[in-house]
């Protein structure tokens, strides 16, 4: 998932070094690799990661020669690596994303995750998770990827409803769903569903139709997201013309609660603001990676790293990142090299988003102070504040991002 | 037709009987810079290469605005069967808040052209001032602008014209100033018609300063119609309002650059510079004399300038305190009206109340810091000044709503004004219906011609200094026009409307209304503030109220959502840059109480865009 704008940052080296800062305290960092697969059969309307249909990628940039470009990404990764100095580490996590990776055959998904595990090694218990689209699977190929060492699929399942699916032009039948989930299970594969809330035109009663479908399926994990209108997507465009309803956060909390308490009743349990699992072995450990600062390797166009404190991200167009590689140069587009005071920001940010929470330690003397009000606010939950530890409650989760600016406040 | 003068009167030596002083009255936009261009054009004082459009209007805000604020005066060469005469043409402001700066201008000359917009007739405004010109004996000379547009109904206003001031239609000049028709005509006539200047050249020194202009390198710059004897470089000066005296550095005339001259005599029509710093030391309307041969008697008709409107003005960024502070004391050299003093607001913290002539200085004012010293103000709602006895027979006089007494009022004044309108006689019931709802007493009403009407009115200041100019513009279709003068005060049933945020008072909310009102504003501000404060973590209620008694409530419901559901690697810094903008975005609120208010509610709230609302439904 690389969203479609990248940030302004200072020009990436061609050789993709790091800085010797971005070596330190490595060792108590895990790694993980992300794989962009910037391919869609269609655009959806809401979508605005960087993905390419057949039709806009034009020539330069076939889907069949791509795995090759991340090939070569993966081996300038390796050397980057080793040259700049890090312990070896395996991988503990690997996620496909995108774009749909399943559009490309799974002997390529397959070649690419051989070919990550021969750079750095697999740990034993990795994670290694594919995203996919219902009606984009097949039992067979979903044998290959476990064969090939994927322990997890995650179905871009949206909503259970014709009409809010019509509204985001997903083109899956809703009985597709099941039927996927079905030979996933077969394969062997652990299964997340993504659904998304506040679609114009989703009343409540939806939503729930939603939810309890989605849970019928028996999910391993549950990720919900309320939808965000993006600058720049058709829908963005159909809202401003007046075509569509906008979308009204009140609704989305309404939603949120909903959800929560389906999804609790169900017997899966929050552990970051959008993310539900089934038990803690079920928690999506790539993502937690990125919650709790930790470094990943992220390849293909658009994608985004970080070791210790160094963040890049690569050039957008398929076409220019294959051409990169090809020139041995680093597909790099900019990167940005964190102060201190950015990394303490970072990880208030992300670490309150958990529910395993951020030690209130972590906080400057006045982030700290605030503690009180959240409390008196009913934003935290006061017994973990107490014991040393900064968790949103359910009304806090709802208004995180002002919880985090109360815990920021300097 | 008379050719630009071959040889030009020289300053200090013309013979008053070749020397014409005139001005020009007119309503904004009915066409008086471009007309005074070409005159300057035709008369070769401006070479066609130097001209920009609306030339002697400086101020960048007065030529967007298309108005002048501060007159000049330019000396134009003339030439008439073989005769060359000097030209004094004396710029005016246009605008009714500028009424007495507009009577020293007429004070200076013999004449008058009564420029009119062949298009849309005579305003209220240009009536006002047509007749303080009448009262000064001034010779009219009737002209209507701009008969080169299509919609132009010159017969038609020529009548109304001619009816006014006595006279032929026939002898109404029609002129474009934009294609320059008739303007060689119109200097003709200024020769023929309008008197010369008399006065004693024997005669210790009398000049009148009509205007007073703060220059950044050179000081004050004085200017003056001289009546009697006369003024000569290195001459000691004397102020006889204040009996200053300073030494005269330069004396000159405008054409329309400043010429030193050897200096002025009578009739003539120039400037002096002394070296003040500020225009309070020369102020309009005062006598020039000098040291060595004083006058004994002033030529009469000074007056302060008074105030009329006040409103806080707050820097957005407290930080630039200290800029506004310097500003406005910059300013105050240049406009002798201006008038402040420190203030501080709960809610918006250190700032000056200011008082002014009108809501258009206000504006232009506002404007201008804004402009020239990169300021982002915040002004107050305008009030005016209430005279407020207690029943201890303590009197205060209150310009701001937070310090109206709350304890016992035996008695509260408000300053009033008679007001004319001018309009096409279709919109006498949509007038009618304003000027009542504003608390007006009608005092006659007469028909100009068959469809124009004038109707008089006795309102309160504070009934006209918000909105009515745009309410009467809208009611009447643009084709109204509005003149005021104070009219003294009368005693009203006033009230201070609080506004209260979960609790607390906002001292910039407060407002002094007629009690029949209060709950009009109460409802109306509430209101305004629920759509403009975003919603807090918490129900935040907003009331009005008039003591302790609530007359208006609204509520801005608690935020359920602030959270953005996705967060992933590739989102992290962006999220984290927006969080840095959310920052930012947090030093521009103002607190109240627990309330975060941004500052652009405060903006909103307290500016007239509900009139303009008004005239759009």
């Amino acid at each position: 998932m690389a969203p479609s704008t990248l940030p302004l940052g200072l020009p990436a080296p061609e050789d993709g070094s790091v800085p010797p800062a971005a070596v330190e305290g490595a060792g108590t960092r895990s790694f993980g690799l992300y794989v962009h697969i910037p391919f869609c059969a269609v655009r959806c309307g809401y979508c605005d990661f960087n993905t390419y249909t057949a039709t806009e990628l034009g020539g330069g940039a076939s889907q069949d020669a791509y795995a090759g470009s991340v090939l070569a990404e993966l081996d300038l990764g390796a050397r980057v690596l080793t040259s700049s100095g890090f312990p070896d580490r395996e991988l503990s996590t690997v996620f496909f994303g995108g774009g749909t990776p399943t559009l490309l055959p799974a002997s390529d998904l397959a070649t690419i995750l051989r070919a990550s595990t021969a750079l750095w090694g697999l740990a034993p218990d990795a994670e290694v998770t594919t995203e996919a689209n219902p009606d984009s699977v097949t039992p067979e190929s979903l044998r290959i990827l476990r064969e090939a060492g994927f322990t997890r699929v995650s179905f871009g399942m949206q909503s259970a409803v014709p009409h809010v699916l019509a509204v985001l032009d997903r083109t899956h039948a809703p009985e597709r769903v099941p039927q996927a989930v079905a030979w996933a299970r077969e394969a062997g594969l652990k299964v997340s569903l993504d659904l998304i809330y506040g679609t114009p035109g989703e009343s409540l009663e939806d939503w729930r139709t939603s939810l309890s479908t989605a849970l019928s399926y028996e999910p391993d994990h549950i990720s919900a997201y309320a939808l965000i209108i993006e600058e720049g997507t058709r829908l963005a465009s159909r809202i401003r013309r007046g075509q569509v309803a906008p979308i009204d956060d009140d609704d989305h909390a309404d939603k949120y609660l909903l959800a929560d308490e389906m999804l609790a009743q169900a017997g899966f349990q929050w552990y970051e603001v959008s993310n539900w699992a089934r038990t803690p072995l079920d928690e999506c450990r790539h993502n937690l990676a990125y919650w709790r600062g930790d470094d990943w390797w992220g390849a293909g166009p658009g994608a985004h790293s970080h070791l210790g404190g160094t963040r890049w991200w690569n050039v957008k167009h398929p076409r220019a990142y294959a051409q990169a590689l090809d020139a041995g140069r680093s597909p790099a587009a900019g990167r940005e090299i964190l102060s201190a005071g950015d990394r303490s920001v970072e990880e208030v940010m992300l670490r309150a988003r958990l529910s395993e929470g951020l030690p209130t330690d972590r906080l400057t003397p006045a982030g700290r102070r605030a503690i009180a009000g959240l409390i008196a606010d009913e934003l935290i939950q006061p017994a973990a504040a107490f014991a040393g530890t900064v968790v949103l409650s359910f009304r806090g989760r709802l208004l995180a991002d002002a919880v985090v600016r109360r815990l920021l406040p300097d | 037709m008379s050719p630009m003068a071959r040889t030009a009167p020289v300053p200090a030596a013309t013979d008053p009987a070749i020397i014409r002083n005139f001005c020009i009255i007119a309503h904004i936009d009915h066409g008086k810079s471009t007309l005074a261009d070409r005159m300057l054009q035709l008369t070769g004082a401006v070479e066609q290469r130097d001209m920009k459009a609306q030339y002697l209007d400086r101020m960048d805000i007065e030529r967007e605005r298309g108005i002048t604020i501060k007159s000049q005066a330019v000396r134009l060469p003339w030439e008439l069967d073989g005769t060359s005469y000097a030209l004094n043409m004396i710029d005016t402001p246009g605008h009714v808040d500028f009424t007495y700066e507009v009577s020293r201008s007429l004070a200076a000359c013999e004449g008058a052209i009564l420029l009119v917009d062949a298009a849309q007739g005579i305003e209220a405004q240009t009536l006002a001032n047509l007749y303080l010109a009448m009262e000064n004996n001034l010779t009219i000379i009737p002209v209507l602008n701009k008969i080169d547009l299509p919609a132009a109904q010159p017969e038609k206003y020529a009548a109304e014209l001619a009816g006014l001031i006595g006279g032929d239609p026939e002898d109404v000049l029609q002129v474009s100033g934009k294609t320059g028709v008739g303007v060689e005509a119109l200097l003709d006539k200024i020769v023929r018609d309008l008197p010369p200047p008399t006065g004693d050249p024997d005669a210790p020194a009398r000049a009148m300063i009509f205007d007073s202009v703060y220059d950044t390198y050179r000081g004050v710059v004085t200017y003056v119609r001289v009546v009697d004897g006369n003024l000569r470089p290195r001459e000691r000066i004397q102020m006889m309002s204040t009996r200053a005296s300073h030494e005269l550095l330069e004396i000159g005339v405008s054409s329309p650059e400043p010429k030193p001259s050897k200096g002025l005599g009578v009739g003539e029509v120039g400037y002096l510079i002394t070296g003040v710093k500020d225009v309070r030391q020369s102020k309009v309307g005062d006598t020039v004399t000098t040291l060595a041969k004083p006058a004994a008697e002033s030529l009469g008709g000074y007056e302060d300038p008074k105030p009329m409107v006040f409103s806080g003005l707050y820097p957005l960024d407290g930080t630039d305190y200290p800029v506004l502070r310097d500003a406005l004391a910059k300013f105050t050299l240049n406009d002798a009206a201006l008038v402040y003093e420190p203030e501080t607001s709960a809610a918006l913290g250190f700032g000056f109340r200011v008082g002014f002539l009108g809501l258009l200085h206000l504006e232009i004012t506002r404007e201008r810091l804004e402009r020239e010293y990169n300021l982002d103000l915040i002004s107050t709602a305008p009030n005016v000044e209430y005279q407020v006895t207690l029943e201890d027979r303590t009197v205060l006089l209150v310009t701001n709503p937070s310090e109206y007494p709350s304890g016992k009022i035996a008695e509260v004044r408000e300053p009033m004004v008679s007001a004319t309108i001018l309009a096409p006689s279709e919109f006498v019931g949509a007038i009618m219906e304003l000027c009542q709802q504003r608390r007006g007493v009608l005092g006659g009403m007469d028909y100009l011609s068959e469809d124009r009407v004038e109707i008089r009115y006795r309102l309160p200041l504070a009934e006209i200094v918000f909105d009515f100019f745009d309410l009467l513009k809208s009611r009447t279709r643009g084709y109204g026009s509005l003149d005021w003068k104070a009219d003294g005060d009368q005693v009203s049933d006033l009230v201070k409307v609080d506004i209260l945020l979960q609790g607390d008072q906002v001292d910039a909310f407060s407002a002094i209304t007629h009690r029949d009102k209060a709950y009009a504003y109460g409802v109306m501000m509430t209101g305004k503030l629920r759509e403009l404060i975003p919603r807090q973590q918490f129900e935040v209620p907003i009331q009005a109220a008039i003591g302790a008694r609530i007359i208006a409530r609204e509520s801005i419901r608690a935020i359920r959502k602030d959270v953005l559901a996705k967060c992933y690697g590739g989102d992290i810094t962006r999220k984290r840059k927006l969080l840095e903008k959310q920052k930012e975005g947090k030093k521009r609120m103002k607190m109240v109480g627990r309330v975060e208010v941004p500052q652009e509610a405060f903006i909103a709230a307290l500016s007239s865009d509900e009139a303009k609302d008004k005239a759009r439904k």
